[in-house]
């Protein structure tokens, strides 16, 4: 036998979720993760750690240690999910060492999660700039800081925990800048308790390091010669343009910025789901009550299909694991599933984007980092007959480099006016000789041998 | 009700390169021209091709006339566009890995050069090309095969004084009076012209048919893989002699053939498959494979390069391989601009030029019989398949 | 454990990336880009954005923030191929 019952991609919360529920169904389930270590972003951590970085440690130890009753495949990076009976998942494991590898699974969960979404603003390419969540990989999963003085910027709730775990690994905060301001009354924080303890905590850690929290202000330029010196603050107005006047400089070597998270979709793309709006417009991968996909023996869990958080990715990756054995889930996982997701919905509703964040850039501010692709020319492009990011793609080569527009899509798609249209037939680099060599032999089950 | 758009003496239906040239050469001769697009500029195969302008890969007869007054062209526009189109006169180089296919490359370059086409026997490849394999049996060199960027190429000759495009908007129809074209119907409104040119490359037939008329031009869908960028490795457009039987066939089956080369911006394309599936997006790994394999047996040093990235697109097939161009046969003010299958973006300009002479009364350039729009009869079977 | 970076010897903990192990010695950029000659990397830290390129044991272009560490590692910075 060499195919899997269930082959989970995905090893953070929603995808350990499902694991352990498809494996207590007696699935032969394999995860497989592009991470060396499981737990996704959430649950990032350093070998031996004892969790008192973190938040639900509990619930992770157990997912983890649920682990056993699946394959684990760490370190595989899914290059392309070609859909069949069996669906085929193309990897590539190792690095220097790199070489191909395949997994076939009856049943697919995808549990993909998401990356940080970016804005542009002049000066974001200095060396020093980061995202929010690669600030915060260094701290969990190295236990390093991302640098001496440090502040951050960008919208959401994620600031919070970034800003007191750069404190806490030393660095000096010199402050977090939200550019929206949410409307306590409408702070939905307070519906879901653990939210609500969670947010006390970083405000009490706020405190603690005596890190001032500004909402209606952001970093709208950043400044160094050949690395980041300084960063421009200013107040913003409703609409995220800057108040005149109102711009002031802070020395810092560590700018901490995001504006919120994209789900990675390729693969969901690959195996023909359709791809719906999330909780904030932007896509998603769509899915029914039962977390099922649009295509055939394909589910999907976690931030694929919404940005929500760890709970909510938990509650969809264990309802995947029910449907895809073909199990009914307990009614109470229903119902957490339906107030995470209000809870979703009103956190996007409260930190949106707006759209003042396009006065932030000059001429010259860089849209694509990778095929260096200034304002001016993105703007060109729209004037010569670009009309979503394809067009622009075409027309001035944003996202034509090798993020394939990961991190200039959100920003490039709002310059255009129309949604991003992910599709990266190629989720993974792939050197042309491993391509070149033809489907490897596939990966024994060993979990849940013949019975 | 439909609400009328500004009127023109022409309206060109897409805004790929085919329709850009048409609008670019009927607004050099004096017309005024709409463009109406349903996507946007190149959004549809020329945004999903290569740029090309290949004489190597034709055999005499009327296309690869076409190619050559198309060059000419070409090369006239790279000289007057405002825009850089990334034009790149690289030239082309022809492998054979056999002596016997060597024989053969060499028969198809001397009737090429008795038809106006530059070539050069290369005994060893590898003093054009030093990262080739060694092993091959010999070369021609094709020093007028060339490249453009075509989605830069149909934004440019789209900007001509002249030329209003509309993007978004999709033509579903014609008003005929008295059998002759009075304004071109879109789902925005219409445009009183008295000539409508369907430039709308793989779905010409469905635009012919919204015309009254019909046309077989069928999808054959092609890959291409983009590897990450390097340094100048490789300097001519490279391919196997085994290419040209490719592109001559037309069976539905999956045909690939290696076609290398780098770009000035740093990335190699590796192209491209031929298959006749529909417009069946799904990603085909086989292809891919075989792609990739093809490509590292000419050079051996992409063995450890990776790709980045690949993209899919449609070519607009016809049955004979040959484009379509010329005025309908029975809707009075139709022209046909479409079907040029692997070969629109080497073709456009010739193409461009040939309508603009037809709408304005002028001496076609050259002789445009083996490419009338009425010469399939009734409509091949297989086309539509 | 020790990798070599560009001839230099550099600590670096079992577990940690090749990146990490480059920040913890103090490296912000170490790669330049094609066109502009712009300084990179650390940007996302999670394999997304191409910045951290590195060649590593002679294999290049591979993302430092995915790839853990070996002792003896060598690792080449500078461009991207
Ligand atoms: C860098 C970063 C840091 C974050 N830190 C925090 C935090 O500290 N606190 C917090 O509340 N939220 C954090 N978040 C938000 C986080 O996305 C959610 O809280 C939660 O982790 C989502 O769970 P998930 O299971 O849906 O996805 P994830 O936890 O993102 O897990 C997805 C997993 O899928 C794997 N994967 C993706 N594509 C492939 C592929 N092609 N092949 C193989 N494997 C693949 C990834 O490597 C990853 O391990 C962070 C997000 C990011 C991007
Ligand atoms: C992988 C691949 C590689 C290739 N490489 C080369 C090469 O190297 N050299 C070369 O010369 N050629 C190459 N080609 C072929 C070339 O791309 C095509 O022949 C050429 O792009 C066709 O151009 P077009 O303008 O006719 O069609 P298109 O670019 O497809 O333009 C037609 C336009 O019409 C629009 N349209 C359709 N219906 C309507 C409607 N009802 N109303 C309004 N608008 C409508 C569409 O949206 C589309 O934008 C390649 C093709 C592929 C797929
Ligand atoms: S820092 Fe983004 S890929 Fe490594």
């Amino acid at each position: 036998m060499t195919v899997y019952d269930i082959a989970v991609i995905g090893a953070g919360p929603a995808g350990l979720a499902a694991a352990e529920t498809a494996a207590a169904r007696g699935a032969r389930v394999a995860v497989v993760d592009a991470a060396e270590h499981p737990g996704g972003q959430f649950y990032r951590h350093r070998p031996g750690d004892d969790g008192s970085r973190h938040h639900h440690w509990r619930a992770f130890t157990r997912l983890r240690d649920a682990l056993k009753n699946v394959d684990h495949l760490a370190g595989h990076r899914v290059w392309h999910a070609e859909p069949g009976e069996p669906h085929t998942l193309h990897c590539l494991v190792g690095h220097a060492d790199e070489r191909p590898t395949t997994v076939r699974a009856q049943h697919l969960i995808l549990a993909t999660g998401a990356h940080d979404r970016s804005l542009p603003f002049p000066g974001w390419d200095l060396p020093g700039v980061l995202t929010a969540g690669g600030a915060q990989a260094l701290w969990k999963g190295h236990g390093l800081t991302a640098g001496a003085r440090a502040v951050v910027a960008g919208t959401g709730p994620f600031l919070l925990p970034v800003a007191t775990g750069l404190a806490a690994s030393g660095a000096t905060v010199h402050g977090v800048f939200d550019a929206n301001r949410p409307d306590r009354r409408v702070l939905p924080l307070a519906t879901d308790p653990a939210r609500a303890i969670e947010a006390a905590g970083y405000a009490a850690a706020l405190l603690r390091h005596r890190i001032p929290y500004r909402t209606g202000h952001a970093v709208i330029a950043a400044h160094g010669d050949g690395r980041l010196e300084e960063v421009t603050v200013a107040r913003l107005d409703r609409d995220w343009r800057p108040l005149p006047g109102t711009g002031r400089t802070i020395t810092c070597d560590t700018l901490a910025t995001g504006y919120g998270f994209t789900p990675q979709l390729e693969l969901a793309v690959h195996l023909g789901c359709a791809l719906t709006e999330g909780f904030d417009g932007t896509p998603v991968a769509a899915v029914d009550a039962a977390q099922a996909t649009t295509a055939p023996r394909v589910w999907a869990a976690g931030e694929t299909c919404g940005v929500g958080g760890a709970t909510l990715a938990i509650v969809t990756g264990a309802l995947a694991g029910y449907a895809a054995t073909g199990a009914r889930p307990p009614a109470s996982l229903l119902r957490r599933r339906a107030r995470q997701r209000r809870l979703a919905a009103a956190l996007a509703a409260a930190w949106p984007v707006r759209d003042g964040w396009k006065s932030w850039l000059t001429d010259d501010t860089l849209i694509c980092r990778c095929e260096e692709v200034p304002h001016s020319r993105v703007e060109q492009a729209i004037a010569a007959g670009a009309r979503d990011t394809r067009g622009l793609k075409l027309l001035s080569r944003t996202g034509m480099g090798r993020c394939q527009g990961r991190v200039c899509g959100y920003a490039a798609a709002c310059l255009v006016g129309a949604p991003e249209r992910p599709d990266r037939p190629i989720a993974q680099p792939v050197r042309l000789g491993d391509l070149a060599a033809g489907d490897t032999a596939p990966i024994h089950p060993r979990a849940g041998a013949d019975t | 009700m439909v609400k009328p758009l500004g009127g023109a003496d022409v309206v060109v239906v897409g805004a790929g390169i085919v329709g850009a040239a048409v609008a670019y050469e009927c607004a050099t001769a004096g017309l005024t021209v709409a463009v109406v697009e349903r996507d946007q500029v190149s959004g549809g195969t020329t945004g999903a091709g290569e740029g090309n302008l290949l004489v190597s890969d034709k055999e005499p007869g009327p296309e690869l006339d076409l190619a050559l007054l198309s060059l000419r062209r070409w090369r006239e526009w790279a000289e007057t566009l405002d825009t850089d189109i990334e034009y790149e006169p690289k030239g082309g180089l022809v492998v054979a890995s056999t002596a016997a296919a060597l024989a053969s490359l060499t028969a198809l370059a001397e009737g090429q050069r008795a038809a106006g086409v530059e070539t050069a026997a290369v005994a060893d490849p590898r003093t054009l090309e030093p990262h080739l394999r060694d092993g091959t049996a010999g070369a021609v060199h094709y020093p007028q095969d060339s490249q453009v960027m075509p989605s830069l190429a149909a934004a440019e000759l789209l900007r001509r004084p002249g030329i209003t495009v509309h993007t978004g908007l999709t033509l579903t129809g014609l008003t005929l009076t008295g059998g002759k074209i009075t304004a071109a119907v879109t789902d925005a409104g219409t445009i009183p012209t008295g000539a409508v040119v369907n430039a709308a490359g793989t779905w010409a037939a469905e635009v012919a048919a919204r015309c009254g008329s019909e046309l077989p031009v069928a999808p054959r869908r092609g890959f291409v893989l983009v590897t990450e960028p390097l340094p100048r490795m490789i300097r001519h457009k490279v391919y196997s002699a085994d290419y040209v039987a490719n592109v001559a066939a037309g069976t539905a089956g999956l045909e690939t053939s290696p076609v290398v080369e780098g770009t000035a911006a740093g990335p190699v394309l590796i192209g491209a498959s031929r298959e006749r599936v529909g417009f069946d997006k799904t990603v085909s790994v086989p292809v891919l494979r075989r792609l990739a394999a093809q490509a590292v047996e000419l050079f051996p040093f992409l063995t450890d390069v990776q790709v980045m990235r690949a993209y899919r697109g449609f070519r607009p097939y016809t049955p004979d391989h040959l484009p379509i161009i010329g005025a309908d046969e029975t809707v009075g003010g139709l022209w046909h601009a479409c079907g040029h299958e692997g070969a629109g973006v080497g073709l456009a300009a010739a193409t461009g030029l040939l309508v603009a002479q037809g709408l304005t009364g002028g001496k076609p350039a050259l002789d445009t019989a083996a490419f009338r729009p009425g010469r399939f009869g009734r409509p091949v079977e297989e086309a539509h398949a | 454990m020790n990798i070599t970076v560009d001839g230099r010897t550099v600590p670096a903990e079992e577990g940690q990336t090749i990146a990490a192990a480059l920040h913890a010695d103090g490296l912000r950029a170490w790669r330049t880009t094609r066109v502009g000659a712009r300084p990179r990397g650390l940007f996302c830290g999670i394999g997304v954005c191409f910045d951290c390129l590195v060649t590593i044991n002679g294999r290049a272009s591979i993302r430092a923030c995915l790839a853990p560490a070996r002792d003896g590692d060598v690792v080449t910075t500078g461009g991207e191929r």
